[in-house]
């Protein structure tokens, strides 16, 4: 079996550009690191602070795309750090690193996440069941059929793991830095899809409006970065539709 | 700051730029479109004038630009449209490139028949 941590047979060297600096400011500081035949860039900024810096700053923990806590901003792009191999980007092997966009620094790699999932909230993104007189168990409990275009519509989105790649991909949230983003709309439009929720008028109302869906200028950049897909983009249409028929009553 | 290109490099993104320059462009050319209708009222020989001036090559081939304008903003509101109320998505792309077609052919044709 080949030992993939070798370096790669040129005894090639990466450059490697890292934003290094806090709240108040930066710049970028080049580094040199090995370069192997497989690899990802969350293995670089690892071997930098490890190897070289080790106050570097930066934030992982499941390494295999799961948790969505090691997204930067790769030679321009946000992206999975854990997920994006090093030959797939570092064009004449050099890369370029950056805190997420649209989020405030904490220092080097590491932004501070609280005003995305603030949003989350201020979209009514936590399930709020419907209720049933005397405690019984509601209706639209008993049987969800995957299957219906409501569920289906839920389904769609229901996979987002919060790593804020849509966030600093959108143009709309750094313009006006009181819009929802793509991630929060997501989750709304999920919820607003799924029969067993009880919050649709109030979650319609949070999300309406210039800091809210209507902001958005269907750039795509949200759905176009998706590391896993989805469409929040498609998501905020969809609220768009919902509330344009809720003015005249309709539920469509 | 310079914006940065990088991010922004895909067919959706560039669908917005031209939708949106078209939209200022055509928000600026309003004015001369009402003065030059203004001429009507001034006299018959007011609007002769500007319509012998606007047969000069130049004119038309910015009017044919104009119209490329105009296709080209409709067509990009037709694409948000059908986004928004008709939830098509995956096949944006698609109308991204429908959308410019029909601008071009549009320009295309007003060229051919203003000549």
């Amino acid at each position: 079996m080949q030992d993939r941590s070798e370096p790669a047979p040129t005894g090639a060297v990466l450059q490697v550009d890292v934003w290094r600096g806090d709240a108040s400011g930066g710049e970028l500081r080049r580094y040199q690191v090995p370069a192997r035949e497989n690899q990802t860039v969350l293995d670089v900024v690892t071997h930098i602070q490890r190897e070289i810096e080790p106050d570097l700053a930066y934030r992982f923990a499941c390494r295999v795309g799961m948790c969505g806590s090691c997204a930067m901003v790769v030679n321009g792009r946000a992206r999975w750090t854990c997920r994006t191999h090093v030959k797939k980007v570092a064009a004449d092997g050099v890369l370029e690193l950056r805190p997420l966009a649209n989020l405030p620094v904490i220092r080097d790699l590491a932004t501070d996440m609280a005003p995305f999932f603030d949003k989350w909230a201020r979209a009514r993104g936590t399930f709020q069941p419907k209720d049933a007189p005397d405690g019984a168990v509601p209706a639209e409990f008993h049987v969800v059929p995957p299957s219906s275009p409501k569920r289906q519509a839920a389904d769609a989105g229901i996979e987002c793991i919060g790593c804020g790649v849509c966030y600093a991909s959108c143009d709309i949230v750094a313009w006006n830095p009181d819009y929802l983003g793509p991630a929060a709309l997501n989750r709304a439009w999920t919820l607003v899809n799924d029969v067993r929720d009880g919050a649709r008028q109030p979650r319609l109302d949070a999300v309406k409006g210039d800091a809210g869906c209507h902001a958005c200028h269907s750039t795509q950049s949200c759905t176009e970065r998706c590391p896993k897909g989805l469409d929040p983009s498609g998501a905020v249409a969809g609220l768009k539709r919902t509330l344009f028929w809720n003015v005249f009553g309709w539920d469509r | 700051m310079r914006p940065d290109p990088r991010p922004r490099s895909h067919p959706t993104y560039l669908a917005f730029l031209v939708h949106r320059i078209s939209g200022l462009l055509l928000a600026l050319f309003l004015p001369l479109h009402f003065w030059a209708l203004s001429r009507a009222i001034s006299g018959e020989a007011a609007l002769e004038g500007f319509l012998r001036w606007a047969d000069q090559p130049l004119v038309k081939a910015s009017e044919t630009l104009l119209v490329v304008l105009l296709a080209a903003h409709l067509a990009g509101g037709l694409r948000v449209l059908a986004l928004e109320f008709l939830g098509w998505r995956s096949s944006q792309k698609t109308m991204v490139a429908a959308s410019a077609g029909v601008a071009l052919a549009s320009g295309l044709l007003f060229l051919f028949h203003a000549g």
